[in-house]
């Protein structure tokens, strides 16, 4: 082993525990989320959601999951073997590393990178990839469907998030997320999202579209596509993207939480409970919209990203660059 | 489309986006309206369609009002009546064992048996309909389980029989 390596040894261990932190992180939260969806689906709709496993239903959520870990995974006829198992292994293991640079607290965050938030952008853009390999390896007409549906609705709304990415990053000059965070005070109105309210609605409802939830689940529109790119996958095959899903969902939600609503800093008591406080938050009311709001139509989904949110994107960014132009 | 309407209907759907997430918000904090079945049991069982049941006579409820005229059996689609009386014993042959057939029969004003069978029935409500002295009317009976289809032939001059002594 050539010296380099050696003294690179530090930020290795360094990512391996940060790897299994996450991983731990991302499984428990992801329980907790489906129990989360479903208790809300059930109250929204006057039902009382999972009620018999556990009490009030908290076991759920394991049960389902031992269920998907032993069913048999099975493949169609004339899919690509290669692509095919890929693809959900590819969805999964990006997101993971998203959580790297995310500041928990002012002294938990797994990897402190100056380049933080384009580490995320770019790995939240792989996932986009898994879904493609999904549908176009599948040999299914619905799941290629739902791929083309996935890169139309990723190109278009990966502009107005990196555009109102980009007003804060300018706002705080800086591209660390820790340095974000520790730019904004405690209180409300030294929050960027208070401050920059445009940014912070574009980056939700881009956020929403990112993480394919209702009323942007284009790819896989059950009542439509049956379940889009991933309609031939069984077992834990479904099971990953699933997994995909939540934590993709939290990366967003922490990702707006630092940017836009001060991270770990809050009134009173700073750290770590501030942050899981306003993430909570934001999943919340994500899954408050996924069963509030009807299904978008295509062309509905385009025509709002491209006439609505990026021009607008592009004025906020031009505003943000003024004000910091003339305040110096 | 000008630019004030197109602003004018991007206010309207914002708006709306509002509004629906109030719908929902209240939805959540209401009381839920499930009933958890062997916990509890539902109580508005006036307006339920079960399987049909016979009518009692006013003066002896466990005597059905049928006067074993058939039309129901033959207003059934589902042809899930049936309808018994003794056949009117021939001529020289009367200590032969009484047999049973479809109603109407010569001499019979009473039903001997009343079978309803509830796998066929579609709950339409021809045959209460057609009923020439309200005999028939729908059940109030939701908690029908059985292993067995034959058991869901249900044997209703019994269960009227039954609704008496327990009445
Ligand atoms: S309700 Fe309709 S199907 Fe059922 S027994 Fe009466 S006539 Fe036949
Ligand atoms: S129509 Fe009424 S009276 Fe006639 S056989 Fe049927 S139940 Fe009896």
């Amino acid at each position: 082993m050539s010296p380099d390596l050696l003294s690179f040894d530090h930020p290795l261990t360094r990512l391996v525990v940060g790897l299994l932190c996450v991983f731990a992180f991302v499984g428990l939260n992801g329980l907790v989320l489906v129990w989360v969806e479903r208790k809300v689906a059930g109250h929204v709709q006057l039902r009382p959601g999972p009620l018999h496993v556990g009490p009030y239903g908290l076991l759920q959520p394991i049960v389902d999951a031992v269920k998907l870990v032993g069913k048999q995974l099975a493949m169609p006829a004339g899919a690509d073997k290669y692509l095919y198992w890929a693809a959900p292994l590819l969805a999964f293991a990006p997101v993971t590393v998203c959580f790297l640079p995310l500041p928990f607290d002012p002294n938990l965050a797994p990897m402190r990178l100056n380049i933080g938030l384009v580490l995320i952008l770019a790995f939240s853009g792989l996932g986009v990839l898994s879904l493609i390999l999904a549908g176009w390896g599948s040999n299914n007409k619905w799941g290629l469907l739902g791929a083309a549906r996935a890169v139309a609705q990723s190109v278009a709304y990966e502009v107005p998030l990196l555009l109102a990415v980009m007003s804060v990053a300018i706002t705080a000059g800086s591209l660390d997320l820790y340095e974000i965070t520790s730019q904004q005070g405690g209180w409300p109105w030294q929050w960027y999202g208070v401050q920059n309210p445009l940014a912070f609605f574009i980056f939700l409802v881009c956020a929403v579209a990112e993480t394919n939830r209702a009323p942007f689940d284009l790819p896989e529109a059950e009542s439509e596509l049956t379940a889009g790119f991933h309609t031939e996958y069984s077992g834990m095959g479904f099971g990953l993207f699933f997994l995909a899903e939540y934590a993709n969902m939290i990366v967003v939600s922490g990702v707006a939480a630092a940017l836009f609503l001060g991270g770990w800093q809050g009134p009173f008591l700073s750290g770590i409970l501030w942050f899981l406080v306003k993430v909570y938050a934001i999943l919340l009311l994500m899954i408050w919209m996924r069963w509030t709001y009807p299904r978008v139509r295509f062309d509905q989904l385009l025509n709002l990203s491209w006439k609505w949110l990026t021009p607008l994107a592009i004025i906020d960014l031009a505003l943000v660059v003024i004000i910091k132009g003339i305040g110096g | 489309m000008s630019v004030s309407e197109l602003f004018e209907e991007a206010y309207t759907g914002l708006k709306s986006l509002f509004v629906g997430l109030g719908i929902t918000g209240k939805a959540f904090c209401q009381p839920q309206v499930t009933v958890i079945y062997p916990k509890q049991e539902v109580d508005n069982l006036s307006t339920f369609r079960g399987h049909v049941e016979l009518v009692g006579k006013e003066d002896d409820p466990s005597v059905p009002r049928c006067v074993a005229c058939g039309a129901c059996v033959k207003a059934c689609p589902s042809d899930c009546l049936s309808i018994l009386c003794p056949v009117p014993v021939k001529e020289g042959q009367e200590d032969a064992p009484v047999a049973m057939g479809p109603a109407p029969q010569k001499g019979s004003k009473t039903p001997g048996a009343v079978f309803v069978d509830f796998a066929l029935c579609s709950l339409c409500g021809q045959c209460a309909k057609t009923c020439p002295v309200d005999s028939l009317r729908f059940s109030d009976n939701p908690y029908m389980v059985a292993l067995d289809r034959k058991e869901f032939r249900i044997d209703l001059m019994a269960r009227l029989k039954r609704q008496a002594e327990e009445a």
